[in-house]
């Protein structure tokens, strides 16, 4: 996907003042948080099913590479290949390879957020092959010249029905339907046809299981269990970092995930697919592969971000961020958005090609309590302004002045003297309400909002003051 | 008790009210407190902007200042939370301050917090403020310190207050320290939408425990044309300063 996270600003500024989006936003906000909220009542114990959440994943990242021969090993003798990809190109090669090797000539494809990172669609019509996107929100953003998507799970949630009615009108050449009952049918009725006609199927993972090399996909539209399994072959692609080790550890991630993410207490399908289809089978595909995905991974558990990786890409943290609910997911300008691409974006692509996306953010940690898997979302951003601040990323005005508040702050007497002097300044800058309507050096504070003005005395100065003048008591201590 | 009081570098610079009503709370409260006249900042915002090795002396001289005292008390979730919840993070790999650091990290409190769960007041000085308020959850008072029904509580005892509940009252008011200049418009939003959650309750006055929110808060409020809604922090209310 290409990379426009440097442009942070300017396309927040424009996903500020887009009317439509500004609404298609608000509409759905607070449905997620709700429904989230309501669904975490049913069970007995949310803190402690999450720190059970949270042990599983960081167990698996602890020995990665041990899980994930494990997988290999268990996978393969179900029949199923096991590839690896260190980087996004190696991933469309070894789709396109492997679509060769079985004569494939149309690819239908359920969501994988990994594939967006290598672009695989253009990749595959670059190759002179049909793909079509099966996952309601993908199929729409496709038909949308392939436009980016915007969340984890609702890759189209920046769009509204209105929007999604004049699109199918324009790429199916019907007549112009409104009603959500029709509109879905109509996806459905094209959709059929492709299932049924094409030669591959491409799945992401929710989980790799360790123990019985099957792929987990969690979805709501059944659509991932067509592309499974009606084509003859099958490649499920996520990252190196989505291997679990047993069953019942996909049993206990899926109390959280479906819950965290829309508020369901499970998801309307769970598919386990396990190998390929055996001598006197009816079921399954003849040919499964996995491809693997590191692509920056690696680098991730070396760090101190490590954490991020035991994302199990409910979205909950950008449902519930402030900023993200406001800019929407485009802003953020790659796959990933909200809080927790905010870490892995930079990650990813680097950091110096996304530097605002650890910054915009107040740290207010919504993102950090309803985690599943508790990541400290907020601790990870400051580890990655350390990082910007240590290589130089930051703009000189920002260092300067970081420096010269610590010089100050470290001198009492001093700091005393220029804050006197600083604070009447700031006064004589208010209007009669006192108020400041332009701050010299804080023009973004001051263009949409006044600052009310200082008092004009420290309060150093005036608790000094009424010591002295014995209206307060207490002395240092001895 | 000896209770350290930390106005903060907001409320020394900005608004010594808020500094001077905390204080008469705690002494209305019993504790004997203990100003240091040398305080400045606990080191947040570098600590925020990824400038390790700028928070740290500034961290150092917080700790030097207040671990005589029983306790360190703050009129703000957002630098008490930096002491409690971040200092441990700030002070790794020195052992020796570590063990410092953590010893005044267990005996910070924000205000409220440290009224009701420590002091356990069965009343409050103040009496002068009167109608219908709203209070917003300021984020490191909420999250990191689990500040939530303590200013209620408190707020509670002033006679003439009516407490009505606003929307959304534990989400950001879109302050967040240097991001509120970095990303002004994006903070405006925060902010905007807030004023607009405060304006449905019909309330004269916000109350809240943090004052980078209150400026935040208070300078969209205006630039709304909003010139009379107040806002205030809770000890000023509690206390009855700078409210007159």
């Amino acid at each position: 996907m290409q990379i426009a996270s440097i442009h942070f600003k300017e396309r927040a500024h424009e996903k500020l003042n887009d009317a439509q989006l500004q609404y298609n936003l608000q509409k759905i906000k607070g449905k997620f948080v709700a429904k989230r909220r309501a669904s975490l009542l049913e069970l007995d114990d949310f803190e402690g099913t999450r720190e059970a959440g949270r042990a599983i994943r960081q167990r698996v990242l602890d020995d990665l590479d041990t899980w994930l021969a494990i997988f290999e090993e268990n996978a393969s003798a179900r029949g199923a290949k096991v590839l690896f990809a260190q980087t996004p190109a190696e991933i469309n090669a070894l789709v396109l390879e492997i679509a060769r090797r079985h004569g494939v000539r149309k690819i239908i494809k359920s969501k994988s957020m990994v594939s967006e990172e290598s672009a695989l669609d253009h990749a595959i019509e670059g190759a002179g092959l049909k793909v079509v996107e099966t996952d309601l929100g993908e199929y729409i953003l496709q038909i949308n010249d392939y436009e980016p998507p915007s969340h984890l799970i609702g890759p189209a949630l920046h769009k509204s029905k209105e929007e999604v009615a004049d699109l199918f009108a324009k790429a199916h050449g019907t007549p112009r339907k409104t009603g959500i009952e029709e509109l879905t049918l109509e996806a459905r009725l094209v959709l059929r046809e492709h299932y049924l006609t094409a030669d591959m199927g491409i799945s992401g993972g929710n989980f790799f299981v360790a123990e019985t090399g099957s792929v987990v996909l969690v979805t709501n539209e059944g659509n991932a269990t067509l592309t499974t399994t009606l084509p003859k072959v099958h490649i499920a692609i996520s990252g190196i970092e989505k291997v679990v080790p047993t069953l019942e550890d996909v049993a206990t991630l899926m109390r959280l995930l479906p819950r965290s993410a829309t508020g369901q207490s499970i998801s309307n399908y769970v598919d386990v697919l396990t190998g390929v289809k055996g001598p006197g089978e009816h079921h399954g595909v003849e040919h499964m592969y996995f491809i693997v995905v590191d692509s920056g991974r690696s680098n991730v558990l070396a760090s101190d971000v490590r954490e991020a990786l035991r994302c199990i890409r409910c979205g909950a943290c950008m449902n519930h961020c402030p900023v993200y609910q406001n800019i929407g997911g485009h802003s953020y300008g790659w796959v990933y958005p909200g809080p927790i691409g905010s870490i892995l974006t930079p990650m990813y692509i680097g950091l110096e090609n996304a530097p605002d996306l650890p910054q915009a953010s107040t740290l207010c940690n919504q993102c950090g309590v309803v985690c599943p898997v508790k990541i400290p979302l907020p601790d990870l951003q400051r580890k990655l302004r350390e990082a910007e601040f240590e290589r130089g990323l930051r703009p000189w005005s920002e260092r300067a002045g970081l420096r010269l508040w610590t010089w100050m702050a470290q001198r009492p007497a001093l700091y005393g003297a220029l804050t006197r002097m600083g604070v009447r300044l700031l006064r004589s800058l208010a209007d009669r309400n006192a108020l400041i309507h332009k701050l010299p050096f804080g023009r973004g504070w001051t263009e949409g909002r006044d600052m009310p003005a200082p008092a004009g005395r420290t309060f150093r100065d005036l608790y000094a003051a009424r010591r002295v003048a014995g209206t307060t008591t207490k002395g240092p201590l001895q | 008790m000896r209770v350290g009081l930390f106005v903060t570098c907001l409320v020394d610079l900005m608004r010594p009210s808020i500094g001077f009503a905390a204080l008469r709370l705690l002494e209305a409260g019993g504790a004997e407190v203990y100003v240091p006249p040398t305080q400045t900042c606990c080191g947040q915002p570098g600590y925020n902007s990824g400038d390790r090795a700028g928070a740290l002396p500034l961290a150092r001289k917080v700790v030097a200042e207040f671990e005589a005292c029983d306790f360190l008390v703050a009129p703000s979730g957002s630098c008490s939370g930096m002491i409690r919840t971040h200092y441990a993070d700030l002070f790794a790999g020195d052992a020796a301050w570590s063990v410092r650091a953590a010893a005044l990290a267990d005996k910070t409190y924000e205000l409220t917090d440290f009224l009701t769960r420590v002091l356990k007041v069965d009343a409050v000085p103040g009496g002068a403020y009167r109608g219908r308020i709203t209070y917003h959850d300021s984020c490191s008072g909420l999250r990191e310190m689990g500040v939530k029904a303590q200013p209620r509580a408190l707020l509670a005892k002033v006679p003439g207050v009516e407490l009505v509940e606003m929307a959304e009252c534990e989400t950001c008011c879109g302050f967040g320290g240097t991001f509120s200049i970095k990303y002004g418009e994006i903070s405006t939003r925060l902010a905007d939408n807030k004023c607009q959650h405060i304006a449905n309750t019909d309330a004269d006055a916000v109350v809240l425990g943090d004052l980078g929110c209150m400026l935040n808060i208070e300078g969209r409020l205006r630039r709304r044309g909003d010139a009379k809604t107040r806002v205030l922090h809770v000890a000023e209310v509690l206390a009855g300063e700078g409210i007159e």
